[in-house]
């Protein structure tokens, strides 16, 4: 079944659009104190709709999508420390990076599939996590890249102590690559790639360059993690090895999969549900959001196909078939 | 001189990676499921063993009471998650595999705490052994023989009996065994069980140089997933090798270029899968 929705009665209305970003609105004017929380949630957000390009629309199976983030967020801090001080401009720098990485590993690996593909794609995060640990002279080792200290955005913007510019200014770079990848996946070369996901062997047969088209779809997902990676070095400032472990891999399809696939919503409930549970869980004990994260995972993958928007999905079609005239909206 | 060390370190390390990933190996090659909690199935047999020696039961005896455990744990997940699995795609297979890796994460810590383990390997393993130019301990060989062991007892099953031939033809081909009337699912069912069953034997065991700790699940499952890949899914002697080439390499490295020695480890498994996306020495069918 294809996920992008085939007829206009099946498009949602514009106010479920304007949903997510009135809500990021409204938490911004009323959450007073908990902008740093709603900061993590965006870049999230950001990371987790960037595999849902590669993952989701393209079928590229990964466990190393750690590796574009992490390298966004090392060159945004470099860039900061040595070359200019403009978010934006590290910003760029960051995004065309790890572009250039997604482009270059991309070529490499993707004429491999399933499980020999998700370790090549592990092994790249494995390499970069071992290289940024032994560099010490340029990433700080294990101690992590500190220092990190970007300047106001446009000149004008100084990001505060309590996060709430660093809110604003993620959630405009969200808005930005959420039109892009909405725009993306809608577009015949999106479509493509739904049907490389589906069956590359008729694809091929048809005459569509399989290859050509999913490392660029790879290379502008890269794109986006790198992004995500900048965003988190430059609002959090500073940038720890973590970033290449498996672990953040793992966790970015989790928060994936908990939302729902090929859905581009699917990445703003799974991302925002996850570093809740992780905050108001973790805050009893740290291992407690692994339980409450594990059982989630398990009851969506054997339960529910398609995530908490699925579910969603599911009862609004309900709703609006059998339910009261004017119950849908 | 220094080469035997590096050697028998490496050797003892493969061989230790070899019985914890020969299961994980015969599973994803029979049934094509990304199996990332396997490491969590180890990590179960290495708790039981930790917590049964410190009750003061002989190490050996807990050793094989943690295989057990962690087999039971197998045997009750195969039938209640991993089989209506089976049907669906890898992404979902990873997803569920690392749901039980971070239940079992939380369970075990819950348990026995945050800390790393202390270590259960007992005194009369824990000393040097004269071995012509140099001492050398005692628990390492012992690893090196119960790995040799081991290795010998799959391949033996593997190659000598009804059972070991129906799961090489299930791997090479599932529908035809199917069609032939080999009962896959009981198949999958009982090489699941004893992967599983080794897997925790062998953390108990490689305790002493591979540490238990809240994370063991996952920060070893690296290691365990590149036998596999590397050795070629399905294929018993494909894992030995990629065990002991792991885990040769990966000391040698540590010892030679203390810097880089991760760092060209996960070189040499990306240059090989690129090299042979199959494997080394993969099952006929892959091929």
């Amino acid at each position: 079944m294809s996920a992008i929705p085939q007829s206009k009665s099946d498009e949602p209305s514009a106010l479920w659009h304007a949903l997510p970003w009135l809500l990021a609105l409204a938490f911004f004017f009323l959450a007073d104190g908990y902008h740093s929380l709603g900061v993590n949630i965006l870049i999230m957000i950001l990371f987790t709709l960037s595999l849902d390009l590669a993952l989701g629309y393209a079928g590229i199976i990964t466990l190393g999508h750690a590796a574009f983030f992490g390298f966004g967020a090392y060159a945004a801090g470099l860039f900061n420390l040595h070359v200019s001080a403009d978010p934006l401009l590290g910003l760029a720098a960051a995004t065309l990076a790890a572009a250039a990485l997604g482009l270059v590993t991309g070529a490499l690996i993707l004429h491999t599939r399933g499980e020999t593909l998700l370790m090549l794609t592990l092994a790249i995060a494995a390499i970069l996590h071992e290289a940024a640990n032994h560099m010490r002279d340029l990433t700080g080792g294990d101690d992590g890249l500190a220092g990190i200290r970007p300047g106001a955005v446009f000149g004008l913007f100084r990001f505060d102590l309590w996060g709430k510019t660093s809110f604003l200014y993620c959630l405009g770079v969200l808005f930005v690559w959420f039109l892009i990848s909405w725009r993306v996946v809608r577009s015949p070369f999106g479509r493509s790639l739904d049907g490389v996901r589906q069956n590359a062997k008729r694809m091929r047969a048809i005459g569509t360059p399989v290859w050509l088209r999913l490392v660029a779809m790879y290379a502008l997902s890269a794109a986006m993690a790198g992004t995500a990676g900048a965003l988190s070095a430059q609002t959090t400032r500073l940038v720890g090895l973590s970033v290449f472990e498996l672990l953040t891999s793992g966790i970015v399809a989790v928060m994936l999969v908990l939302g729902g696939e090929r859905r581009l919503y699917g990445a703003f409930v799974g991302a925002t549900i996850y570093v809740l549970v992780q905050d108001v869980a973790g805050a009893i004990n740290p291992f407690y959001w692994m339980f409450v994260i594990g059982i989630l995972l398990v009851a969506i993958v054997l339960f529910f196909d398609g995530g908490l928007m699925g579910v969603i999905e599911t009862a609004r079609r309900k709703l609006r078939r059998g339910g009261a005239p004017g119950a849908a909206p | 001189m220094r080469a035997v060390t590096i050697l028998l370190d490496g050797v003892a390390y493969g061989m230790i990676l070899f019985i914890i990933s020969v299961g994980l190996t015969v599973t994803m090659g029979l049934m094509r499921v990304v199996n990332l909690a396997h490491g969590a199935f180890a990590m179960l047999g290495g708790y039981v063993a930790t917590a049964l020696t410190l009750k003061g039961v002989p190490f050996l005896v807990s050793c094989l009471l943690a295989g057990a455990a962690a087999g039971a744990a197998g045997a009750l997940a195969e039938v209640t998650v991993f089989r209506p699995l089976y049907r669906k795609a890898e992404l979902q297979h990873v997803l569920l595999t690392i749901g039980l890796c971070f239940i079992a994460i939380a369970a075990l810590t819950l348990f026995a705490g945050s800390t790393p383990l202390p270590a259960i390997v007992p005194d009369w393993l824990d000393r040097m052994v004269d071995i012509g130019y140099r001492s050398y301990p005692l628990y390492r060989l012992f690893l090196i023989g119960v790995g040799a062991v081991m290795a010998l007892g799959v391949w033996l099953i593997m190659e000598r009996t009804l059972f070991g031939a129906k799961l090489r033809a299930a791997v090479d081909d599932a529908q035809m065994a199917r069609a032939v009337g080999i009962n896959v699912s009981r198949l999958f069912f009982l090489t699941f069980t004893g992967g599983c069953a080794l897997a925790g034997f062998g953390a108990a065991v490689g305790a002493g140089i591979m540490p238990l700790e809240p994370f063991y699940a996952l920060r070893y499952l690296v290691y365990f997933l590149i036998v596999v890949a590397v050795g070629g899914m399905g294929s018993f002697r494909g894992s030995l090798a990629a065990a002991l080439l792991i885990g040769v390499v990966g000391t040698a490295g540590r010892y030679i270029v203390p810097q880089f020695g991760g760092f060209l480890l996960y070189l040499l498994v990306f240059g090989l899968l690129l090299w042979r996306p199959n494997g080394l020495l993969p099952p006929k069918s892959a091929a």
